[in-house]
């Protein structure tokens, strides 16, 4: 392993050597490539980037505290650098550098390939902890798959309505809706926000206007204008609810039980060139008319949906609490039992039928895994239906983490009965 | 003698244990039957007797009311008979623990007089009742101006505390009747007369014909007493009227009287409980034994699930099998500590036996539990650390069956006390054994995540206590000598593997409960990143060591890192307040948990002195040929 890698270059005598068996007195040279891998192979490396998964694991937790869990994963774990900073005003100048999660995780994956191709030798006395290292590189590569392929997102409905699509609670998208000429179903063009926020021209060949974006906030406030006191201060727009509101962009939030609301100022232009106005769109906003007379388009901004091929109706929802524990100083109590019962529906198989999906019991379906979120209850002006609110998920490489599970702790048990085998053996001789 | 010594100081700590099983059978009231009296509270079935502790460990910090007066302390239920039907002699009672001297001068409450019988920690609610107001004001504040747990001081945290107790008290208060009640059984007699004129006259009113205001406002007056009394959200003391369809369907006192003004017929239950506070009131002993005894009887028929339970749970609180096993550990580290100094046997023989029973009280306590709970041994903050100083325990006696040098002892003995003391603390917040969220309600992951999470954790800290004993014992003592050393590093890197196993498993278990019950294998809440940290710390060590980067030396210093690395997981990410896994803000262990960090970063510092400052110097240290010296060796037969 130990290749002389600054050792003068032997002349001939080891060409022909080479060609026939090594002998056993002189170990084989090395060739190239494993030379170059070896500084990557090393245990040392191990330990570096093991000490500094601990270091930036430990940061990622301590920023959720002021980032959220959301940004502060995006942060420190879903990234190739970070730099740590303490959210006490006095300390932002102290500062810590830290490797992302992408760089470790390629970096320990490089490691332990490397180092199988270089280090180790086969042997039943190592087959414990090649298994193990197997799962482990199946978890990292599994969580990266996640990271890349699965998509989160939510669908939230009072008793009684349908739902064929599920929301992101991340994402929003600009949406611009017509029913002309579509019997009954709406046509949908959907901007994404990460168009808008690079803001200038959009266009698209279904629309009959050219989407200019004159601003876009990821958070912001709206309010009515009030005609007396608001006369130094335009409206946002000229046209829609705009006309009669103030738009004020405000910092995004970091708290994880609460969501940003963007809102966005939009110019829309004819076909001639011509404007036709501004719009002011916003999460908190309904639909509006846009365009010239005649098109018949809406638009609205919203959570990014995500249509399915089949719809789901809630039926019912149950909430149980334990006896006595809903009381005035918490009116909650301590939840018993979340469920959510729903009907199935998928027109281009005629496929139709009743589920329950309850906490720790989840329905799989079209790939997706519908989970019980959270439970509500509407006002009692708007019908007191219960709203119940589904996690929908979607990870094709769900498996992964179950066989690298799988294989460390196959590994993990060899490697021990091996050890133990031997430490009995030792004692007893 | 010396050969029979062990088997006689464990006898004597056996016979001593089995000397407080027996609950003492009093000859006035028979409050140890009333103990044991079915109730619900906190959302679960409980016997009288956990109510009043759980209650009175919150008011007071203790499970007991020392009067001073009277030259006796009372027991929780005790305690619990006078505020339920005897308020104003328990109003009297110095049951309030005030902690703050600044609220104590708030409230103009007697500072320490022994003259006087003042304490200065000790109050009682009509000491505390003028300044009501002023703590309603006080918390109210608090709470509006200071709504992250983390911004409140000594004092706000102080404010609320005894807020809750008055809340609490009073509640308990209102429980079997409205706290003005005289004679409970005339009142229900008189509520009993005055429903059927009570009903026509509201009917009539109702109906705008002439109605009996005298009959009117009796009903309306009874009825607006035990409203509010029900409002308080006091425990439910009325057994369900039909068992058969539905167990759960225990209610208030209040409630049983307003169902029955609807025209349902009485529950027995309510007029045994008339019977009961009635004569417990008056004094009458013979009345109130057989009122019990009435009362017990009803309900064995449907309800006698609830009544064992009851009479178990009470037989478990007067156990304590956990105070218990905190004195031996005690008595069994002398022992062990003590073999060190001199080498007899004998010593080390004694603590493990003492060892040996405590495991067994320890074992029997966490048995106790889950069978009162229906539930795997590990489902809170309590639990875990029962269960960690329970696994701890076992990891230490095993390493002594086949070292014998007293090491394992030692750890076994500081980590079953370290752990039953943090419990202990754990449990001044309440009922240690309230019901879980929905979401954490499979057993199947709490018997295999947690439980093995909580194994790792276990396995961990003996590790880092081994690590410890070798550390100290070397710089400080000259003790150490090669073979201990030699033996202490292969104890703990056998540990660390079986610590690597364990909280590894621990943890991808915990992502596959997550991908069931969230659809997210792994979401980076602070507890997840807690257990992931643990199980990188001790692959770093594994792997440090395989590569010769560490030594015996180095190994050790940072195995006690583990110790750190153990704790900030179990209690440093609760403390932040935030992810799934938070059970809230712990200021009070915030601060122990800084100095426990603190005490490892000196000891590792320590374990870093180079061999020359310790007094066990060590030469095999120096030896840079050999890089994992001695630690593959088998055990010279000095070490045995």
């Amino acid at each position: 392993m130990s290749a002389p890698a600054t050792s003068p270059p032997s002349s001939g005598s080891k060409g022909p050597r080479r060609a026939a068996a090594a002998p056993a007195t002189e170990p084989k040279p090395v060739p190239a490539w494993k030379r170059w891998l070896s500084p990557l192979s090393s245990l040392r490396l191990t330990v570096i980037l093991l000490a500094l998964g601990i270091v930036v694991t430990f940061f990622g937790t301590l920023a959720q505290t002021e980032d959220g869990l959301y940004v502060a994963q995006q942060k420190y774990f879903r990234s190739w650098f970070s730099v740590w900073s303490p959210h006490d005003l006095g300390w932002k100048w102290f500062k810590v550098p830290l490797p992302g999660g992408y760089l470790l995780g390629t970096l320990l994956v490089a490691n332990l390939l490397a180092a199988h191709t270089t280090r180790f030798k086969p042997s039943w006395r190592k087959s414990g902890i090649f298994l193990t290292h197997m799962g482990v590189l199946m978890l990292l590569l599994g969580q990266l798959a996640t990271d890349m392929f699965s998509r989160e997102s939510r669908m939230s409905f009072p008793e009684g309505e349908w739902r064929n699509y599920s929301e992101d609670f991340q994402k929003t998208e600009l949406a611009f809706l017509t029913d002309a000429g579509t019997n009954g179903l709406d046509l949908v063009v959907a901007i994404p926000d990460s168009l808008l926020v690079k803001g200038g021209e959009l266009r698209h060949p279904q629309l009959p206007f050219v989407v200019r974006v004159q601003e876009f906030a990821e958070n912001s406030s709206i309010r009515m204008r009030a005609p007396m006191v608001d006369t130094n201060r335009a409206p946002a727009t000229s046209q829609g609810v705009g006309a009669k509101a103030i738009f004020q962009p405000v910092a995004p939030t970091r708290a994880m039980d609460k969501r940003n609301l963007p809102g966005a100022v939009i110019e829309l232009v004819g076909t001639n060139g011509a404007s036709l106005g501004t719009w002011l769109f916003a999460l908190v906003l309904d639909e509006q008319e846009v365009g010239s007379g005649g098109t018949n388009w809406r638009a609205t901004l919203r959570p990014t949906r995500y249509y399915q091929p089949f719809s789901v109706q809630l039926l019912k929802t149950t909430h149980d609490v334990y006896t006595g524990t809903r009381t005035a100083s918490d009116p909650r109590g301590i939840p018993r039992n979340f469920a959510s019962r729903v009907k199935l529906e998928r027109p281009s198989t005629g496929e139709r039928r009743e589920v329950d999906i309850s906490m720790n019991q989840p329905l799989r379906y079209g790939g997706l895994t519908f989970f019980q979120h959270q439970m509500d209850r509407e006002e009692m002006e708007r019908g007191g239906r219960g709203i119940s609110v589904l996690q929908v998920v979607k990870n094709p490489s769900w498996l992964a983490p179950y066989l690298g599970t799988l294989l460390v702790l196959i590994g993990l048990m060899v490697q021990f009965m091996i050890h133990l085998v031997e430490f009995i053996r030792r004692r007893t001789a | 003698m010396k050969r029979q010594l062990p088997w006689i100081i464990t006898g004597v700590f056996a016979l001593w244990f089995l000397s407080t099983l027996r609950i003492p059978k009093p000859e006035t009231f028979r409050l140890d039957e009333f103990a044991e009296v079915p109730v619900v509270f906190s959302g679960r079935h409980q016997p009288v007797d956990s109510l009043a502790r759980n209650s009175l460990v919150q008011i007071r910090d203790r499970y007991t009311v020392w009067d001073a007066r009277e030259k006796r302390s009372l027991s929780a239920t005790e305690w619990l008979a006078e505020v339920m039907m005897k308020p104003e002699t328990a109003d009297d009672r110095r049951a309030f623990r005030l902690d703050h001297p600044d609220l104590i001068s708030l409230l103009k409450l007697p500072l320490k007089d022994e003259s006087r019988g003042e304490d200065g920690k000790h109050y009682s609610w009509n000491q505390i009742s003028p300044g009501f107001k002023e703590i309603e004001d006080q918390a109210r504040q608090i709470l509006q101006t200071k709504k992250d747990e983390s911004q409140r001081d000594a004092f706000d945290r102080s404010v609320l505390k005894l807020r809750n107790a008055l809340t609490l008290y009073l509640r308990l208060k209102n429980t079997v009747h409205p706290q003005d009640t005289t004679n409970f059984t005339a009142e229900l007699a008189a509520f009993e007369a005055s429903i059927t004129p009570g009903v026509a006259a509201v009917r009539d009113q109702q109906n705008g014909q002439a109605y009996d205001t005298n009959a009117f406002n009796s009903l309306l007056n009874l009825v607006g007493r035990y409203d509010v009394t029900v409002k308080m959200d006091g425990p439910l003391i009325i057994p369900p009227h039909h068992p058969e369809r539905d167990r759960d369907a225990w209610s208030r006192m209040g409630e049983a009287l307003m169902v029955h003004v609807r025209g349902e017929p009485l529950p027995a239950s309510v007029g045994q409980w008339g019977r009961i506070a009635t004569a417990f009131r008056t004094g009458d002993v013979a009345g109130f034994n057989a009122a019990l005894t009435d009362y017990r009887r009803s309900l064995s028929g449907a309800l006698a699930p609830e009544l064992s339970k009851g009479r178990h749970e009470t037989f478990f609180n007067h156990m304590a099998p956990f105070y218990t096993c905190l004195v031996i550990y005690v008595a069994a580290f002398l022992f062990a500590i003590f073999y060190w100094f001199n080498f007899a046997e004998w010593s080390r023989q004694t603590a493990f036996a003492l060892i040996g029973l405590t495991f067994v009280i320890h074992t029997t306590g966490l048995i106790f539990r889950m069978v009162l709970e229906g539930r795997p041994p590990v489902t809170n903050l309590y639990s875990s650390a029962i269960f960690i100083g329970w696994g701890a325990v076992l990891l230490g006696m095993i390493l002594e069956k086949f070292w014998r040098n007293a090491i394992g002892l030692v750890v076994a003995s500081s980590l079953g006390f370290v752990t039953l003391i943090i419990a202990h603390n754990l449990a001044l917040g309440g009922d240690t054994m309230i019901m879980l969220q929905a979401v954490l309600d499979t057993n199947f992951w709490l018997a295999t995540h947690v439980v093995i999470v909580t194994l790792g954790y276990a396995s961990t800290y003996v590790a880092g206590f081994l690590a410890i004993v070798y550390i100290l014992r070397g710089v400080l003592t000259r003790g150490l000598d090669e073979a201990t050393g030699r033996s202490l590093a292969r104890m703990v890197y056998g540990i660390i593997c079986f610590a690597t196993l364990f909280s590894f498993i621990g943890t991808v278990l915990g992502g596959i409960w997550a991908d069931q019950s969230w659809g997210r294998f792994w979401g980076w809440d602070p507890k997840e990143n807690g257990a992931l940290i643990i199980v990188l710390w001790n692959a770093l060590l594994l792997h440090a060591r395989w590569g010769g980067i560490v030594r015996e030396r180095g190994l050790m210093a940072l195995t006690v890192g583990g110790n750190i690395v153990t704790s900030w997981s179990w209690f440093g990410t609760n403390m932040l307040g935030i992810g799934l896994h938070a059970y809230g803000f712990m200021n009070g262990a915030f601060v122990w948990l800084g100095i426990f960090i603190f005490s490892q970063l000196i000891i590792i510092g320590m374990g870093m002195l180079p061999p020359q400052y310790w007094r066990s110097r060590r030469t095999a240290n120096a030896k840079p040929t050999d890089p994992a010296a001695g630690l593959s060796r088998p055990v010279p037969a000095g070490a045995r």
